[in-house]
């Protein structure tokens, strides 16, 4: 049997925090605010979409301490075991003098009301600490998930460029402390399940997950928390008993196998970028512009696909790659397409006690031609409007032999156009097909008109998207692209 | 100044220096509302909200709410001891709480109050409320349609003969133009918390930027007299004009708790309830028939604007006042009428943002604009240019203020220039020529906008400032501070009074019971009128210590000069510090209350005519746009601004307005959209649906400057000009960018008529328009 104990333990800043009677719904701004009295980081939306709580959650990655920017508002201090959180109270130094992050904001004119300024110095902080001399492109990227109303962004932008000349993260106390802070980290991270009274349970492992869960199959999972953490502060449902993942290495895990991918369910954006990246260049825009910074730390490629959601950003590109779902229930495991989870809208092909644990995506075979995109209001952090993934091969006669299309945000959940596709296969890939299949498009798709955008915009851009795709498998696309100095 | 002292060239005045809370608020503790120490057993109140558009309530049955862990009790219209009401109309419009009816999803029911804010939260939504439900009016369309019911007096200004001069011209265009609203999105929300004291006495800390007319409402809602309500607040997390009025309710709930319990008692709402229940800027339609002839020049205009006020008058009279009195922006017109209709809608109240329907009234001239260039097939700036108010004549507004300091020609001239704008353009047409899929559009658009509240009595400023026996000095005045540095701009003034460093000064919070009868920290005019107040009560303490220290050095009054740290005479200084302490044991006050009033305005709202503005700000600005001809979706590539503040009393405030207001007009015009489902529920009511200009939104190449060789004709402090409110109007350039990318598609010979926001959906369906209508 796997020991249990009755405590979730981490750092918080430079204190060791070891709670028993937590509750599962207790998110990390709440407990920081109201129980430690910590009101630097502050709460804009509850939402995870503002950034104004954003604080570092440290983790023990092969035997590095990786701090990542998360949104303490929908983050449960349940899933906090074994972690280092850094808040802004532990960056001015005891002698009260700034850290250079700060500094820079204060010189350049960064802060006007000021309050969503603790969040911007945390990812500010967080991307220094990486890339104390960034580009633009790099500031903007980690300020994804924070907003300012009052300033524009433009002195911010200018305080992070110059950041590097107040100081390097070498001297840094969280660089100076890392052989301490492991040891404390490891020494809490002691292989024990972590259970508290019928709120929480930590498994120890993914074998203890898979035990637990089907044991307890009306507890509700948590990897990321970015879509249960709002079942909590805007639905205020009942999620107890919980059981976390987040922290299960095993199922962070990204294996490239012959001829595939594997993404563990646990696999945050933010990670799966580089891999996803390297076999599949054409999901870059795509991922870049999915939520912000904070929240592509914290949510899963997992949680994206479980939760079912008709707009989730994943579904559209994996399902036009062929993306195999691999789902468990104890020890017993099978395997499906990932098309084929979607039933219909809020149901999916999910047992009781059974969860996702990878995804596997067929690389590419040479000459097939695969694009995405993603049409929100505003360009970056965003809900897509709707999501398109495009592929298609064409034979050696100029015919196009297979066609896979498929859309967020046109139907009750991530959906294949089959009667584009059919129009498309077998016959030449050139304008005059791409004209004859448009029409096909109202066979697939009747979506909805709602606060994103009309159903009229949304089966017109949906068409669009296919001239788009023609145009750029044929060397005329054309796409916006933000250029900066 | 004093007569009695040369100026005194301390650099704490015009020179750029930090907001005073900077490296508080990047160490997070700066302290708002929410972070202060709450004293034992502080209440919290949470608001339910109706769930319906219109409607009777039959019923409320609250037996779970009173069974829900944590709760107190519950708050509602029949707990009020005086009166149900917040309007600061005064036309008792605007309950705190609905009785009998509801008017627009979102508006207050009733207040639970429990020990946690998490207990009050979650019982709030257990009342089982039955609704008959009425018809409802969402869209200005709607209230025309059901009989244009107003809910404050119209306004008309006219000026000339319309009908002569619309019959007389060559051409004329009649349209309509939709101008969406927008939501403040402050980063702290609406709060509150109050604490009880003896007798009827209560103090509360309120996120308001208007602390004086919070004062009255709680002495309203509870029925006492407004000297035992104090109202305290140190910095708001943001306002726009969104805590002008809207922090009312809450302040006003959490003293009635407060006293009704005997507890303090603390209110904040969650985003989604604070978007649901509080007001925003006005959408507007606005009707327009305009004459012009073949040079492009305006002959006559005759316009309606129509604005979704809500349920209640709020400030939708002075809003809508003021979009008529922007109705020109910086154009001429011959002759003109423009009337507003202030209709009644049923949803929240909407209200004061930033500009004040100034940007709405001046949005609808430059479509005027519009029309007449693609008309005529010509670069909208000539026709802007043509049409430009002059400096000797063609110079009297609708409102027949003649304008005195106009530089619009000079700010124009400059920014064409550095913009290298002809250049670009004839580039931008070039590259539209090939370009299959992505368009291009540049536009400059001119901003003038008039300083004044139109409501001449706000005019005033109080100050309060103590000099203290070791030489530092208190600053209390009557304007709040929410981001705009204010009270470093106060401060700066104050301390280059004195001849000090600015560390010398502390700025207090601001303080019901330190400056009485203050305005709203509003309408730009927070520097003129407390700065004016605070120089005010320094001249006062300054002419006391000069005579004392005239006495001290045994020579004339006249002979004594301020100088860096002191005073002065010969070769003879004596340090403040020393100078206070002497005067002190002399006998002599140190403390003043600093008073001002702007000089010059008036304005007889039934006639039309007057000054209501003391001097007008202006600026200008160059957008370059792409858009995507398959998706609508577009970027802003590059923004040159050329900005008036006059002689600036701190560039980096002023460049942090400019570059703030801009990005925030820029995001009302494209991402900001309000969209209503059929129930009439408010569905974009937080940041993961209502979506503001992100820092990737930031234009890559933003070249903003202040206009160098700009001081105030008239005597505003240090020749300054107000800075909060008119750089957002340049925004429109962006507007007008993305309207001529789509024109492209039409070979500029059509007008695009982009109605507001222009979200990639009206791009895109603006493209098809067009393309269609060239087709013929």
């Amino acid at each position: 049997m796997t020991e249990v104990s009755n405590a979730i333990r981490f750092i918080l800043n430079d204190e060791e925090i070891t709670l028993t009677d937590i509750k599962a719904d207790t998110t990390l701004l709440d407990w920081l605010r109201l129980e430690r009295r910590l009101r630097g980081s502050k709460e804009g939306c509850a939402e995870g979409d503002c950034g104004a709580c954003t604080v570092l959650v440290g983790r023990l990655m092969d035997d590095e301490i990786i701090y990542d920017s998360v949104t303490a508002c929908i983050r449960f201090v349940g899933s906090l075991h074994g972690t280092h959180v850094v808040t802004i109270e532990h960056l001015r130094g005891k002698d009260g003098i700034l850290h250079p992050v700060q500094q820079a904001m204060v010189d350049h004119h960064g802060s006007q009301c000021g309050f969503c300024t603790p969040g911007f110095v945390m990812s500010l902080y967080g991307l220094w600490m990486r890339n104390p001399e960034p580009s633009q492109t790099a500031i903007e990227k980690a300020l994804q998930g924070n907003l300012c109303r009052c300033t524009g962004y433009a002195p911010i932008i200018r305080a992070g460029k110059a950041m590097g000349t107040y100081g390097q993260p070498q001297a840094d106390p969280l660089w100076a402390e890392r052989i301490a802070l492991k040891g404390k980290i490891k020494a809490i991270t002691d292989g024990r399940r972590v259970e508290i009274s019928d709120q929480i349970i930590v498994p120890a492992n993914l074998d203890d997950f898979a035990r637990v869960y089907e044991a307890n199959p009306q507890a509700t999972i948590v990897a990321g928390s970015t879509d249960v953490g709002l079942w909590v502060t805007k639905f205020m449902r009942t999620i107890s008993p919980v059981i976390f993942i987040g922290h299960l290495p095993e199922l962070r895990r990204i294996a490239e196998n012959d001829g595939e991918v594997q993404f563990y369910a646990g696999v945050s954006y933010s990670e799966a970028l580089p891999t996803l990246t390297t076999h599949f260049p054409a999901m870059a825009e795509l991922w870049n512009r999915l939520a912000g910074e904070q929240i592509r730390n914290m949510g899963t490629i997992g949680g994206n696909i479980a939760n079912g959601s008709p707009i989730g950003d994943t579904p559209p590109p994996l399902i036009v790659l062929g993306a195999k779902l691999h789902l468990r229930r104890g020890e017993h495991r099978r395997e499906i397409k990932l098309e084929d989870y979607f039933l219909a809208y809020g149901k999916q092909d999910r047992q009781p006690g059974e969860f996702v644990e990878s995804v596997t995506i067929p690389l590419l075979p040479a000459g097939e031609k695969f694009a995405v995109y993603k049409i929100s209001k505003r360009r970056e952090e965003d809900i897509s409007t709707l999501c398109g993934a495009f592929r298609i091969s064409v034979d050696d006669a100029g015919n196009v032999d297979t066609a896979r299309i498929a859309f967020g945000g046109m139907a009750a959940t991530p959906k294949r156009a089959r009667a584009v596709e059919a129009v498309l296969v077998g016959q030449p890939w050139i304008q005059a097909t791409i004209e004859a299949a448009i029409a096909a498009f109202a066979e697939d798709y009747q979506p909805i008109s709602d606060m994103r955008a009309s159903a009229e915009y949304r089966l017109l851009t949906a068409q669009n998207l296919l001239k788009r795709f023609y145009l750029e498998t044929v060397g005329q696309g054309q796409r916006l692209k933000r250029e900066v100095a | 100044m004093n007569k009695h002292q040369p100026p005194i060239t301390l650099q704490t005045l015009h020179t750029t220096i930090p907001h005073d809370s900077g490296p508080k608020h990047v160490a997070g503790v700066a302290e708002y509302i929410d972070d202060m120490i709450e004293p034992a057993s502080t209440m919290h109140a949470y608001l339910a909200l109706s769930a319906r558009a219109h409607a009777e309530i039959v019923g409320i049955d609250f037996s779970a709410v009173r069974a829900a862990p944590g709760v107190i009790g519950i708050l509602t219209a029949e707990d009020i001891p005086g009166e149900n009401d917040v309007s600061p109309s005064h036309k008792h419009d605007e309950p705190i709480f609905a009785v009998g009816k509801v008017h627009f999803w979102g508006q207050p029911l009733f207040a639970v109050l429990a020990e946690t804010r998490g207990q009050a939260r979650r019982a709030a939504h257990l009342a089982k409320v039955e609704y008959k439900d009425l018809p409802f009016i969402n869209t200005v369309r709607e209230a025309q349609q059901a009989g244009g019911k107003l809910v404050a007096e119209p306004l008309k200004l006219e000026r000339g003969d319309v009908e002569a001069g619309l019959a007389a011209a060559p051409r004329k265009v009649a349209g309509h133009v939709e101008i969406g609203g927008q939501d403040h999105f402050y980063l702290e929300g609406q709060i509150a918390m109050a604490i009880p004291g003896e007798d009827e006495d209560v103090t509360v800390f309120s996120s308001t930027q208007h602390p004086s007319e919070v004062q009255l409402m709680v002495a309203q809602v509870l029925g006492i007299r407004h000297h035992a309500v104090t109202i305290n607040v140190r910095r708001m997390g943001g306002g726009f004009g969104g805590k002008e009025t809207q922090g009312n309710l809450f302040a006003c709930v959490a003293a009635l708790a407060a006293k009704k319990w005997n507890r303090a008692c603390k209110i904040r709402p969650d985003r989604d309830d604070d978007m649901t229940a509080t007001g925003k800027r006005h959408d507007f339609v606005v009707d327009y028939q305009v004459g012009y002839d073949e040079s492009g020049k305006i002959h006559a205009v005759d316009a309606v604007y129509g604005a979704r006020a809500g349920f209640s008058s709020d400030l939708s009279g002075p809003v809508t006042d003021r979009a008529l009195f922007h109705a020109d922006n910086a154009y001429w017109y011959p002759a003109v009428r423009v009337r507003s209709e202030p209709l009644y809608t049923n949803t929240v109240s909407n209200t004061a943002f930033r500009g004040f329907g100034g940007p709405q009234g001046m949005l609808a001239a430059e479509r005027w604009i519009e029309e007449i260039a693609y008309d005529l097939g010509r670069d909208p700036l000539e026709i802007r240019k043509a049409n430009f108010y002059g400096t000797d004549r063609n110079n009297v507004t609708p409102y027949h203020q003649t304008v005195e300091d106009n530089v619009i020609h000079r700010v124009v001239e400059e920014l064409e220039t550095s913009s290298d704008y002809q250049a670009r353009r004839r580039a931008i047409l070039d590259y539209n020529a090939t370009s299959p899929i992505l368009k291009r559009g540049i536009a400059l658009t001119p901003v003038k906008f008039g300083i004044s509240f139109t409501a001449t009595w706000y005019n005033q400023g109080g100050a309060l400032v103590h000099l203290y026996k070791d030489g530092t000095i208190q600053l209390n005045h009557g304007g709040t501070e929410m981001g705009q540095g204010l009270h470093t701009k106060v401060a700066q003034l104050v301390a280059d009074a004195f001849g000090v460093g600015l560390e010398t000064v502390k700025i207090m919070t601001t303080s019901t019971g330190k400056v009485a009868n203050t305005s709203a920290t509003a309408a730009s005019s927070g520097t003129d009128l407390n700065g004016a107040a605070a120089l005010d009560a320094a001249r006062q303490i300054k002419e006391r210590l000069a005579r004392h220290a005239a006495k001290l050095f045994d020579v004339s009054e006249s002979q004594v000069e301020w100088a860096q740290g002191g005073v002065r005479t010969g070769d003879k200084f004596i340090g403040l510090a020393e100078l206070a302490m002497s005067a002190y044991l002399n006998r002599v006050q140190l403390s003043a209350a600093g008073f001002y009033q702007t000089p010059k305005v008036h304005w007889d709202r039934a006639t039309g005519r007057g000054r209501p503005f003391y001097y007008y700000a202006y600026g200008a600005a160059v957008s370059e746009v792409t858009i995507d001809t398959l998706t609508g979706e577009n970027s802003v590539d590059r923004v040159d601004i050329l900005h008036d503040v006059g002689r600036s009393l701190n560039p980096a405030l002023d460049l942090g307005q400019i570059e703030g207001g801009f990005i925030q007009g820029m995001g009302w015009l494209t991402t900001e959209e309000l969209w209503w489902d059929s129930k009439g529920e408010l569905r974009t009511k937080a940041p993961s649906t209502y979506k503001i200009p992100l820092a990737s939104d930031v234009p890559p190449i933003f070249n903003v400057k202040l206009a160098e060789w700009s001081a105030n004709k008239e005597a505003a402090v240090g020749r300054s000009k107000a800075v909060g409110e008119p750089p957002f109007m340049l925004a429109m350039s962006v507007v007008e960018a993305l309207s001529m990318a789509v024109a492209s598609v039409a070979d500029y010979r059509i007008a695009p008529r982009l109605n507001t926001p222009v979200t990639p959906e009206r791009v895109l369906m603006g493209v098809e328009r067009l393309k269609r209508e060239a087709r013929g």
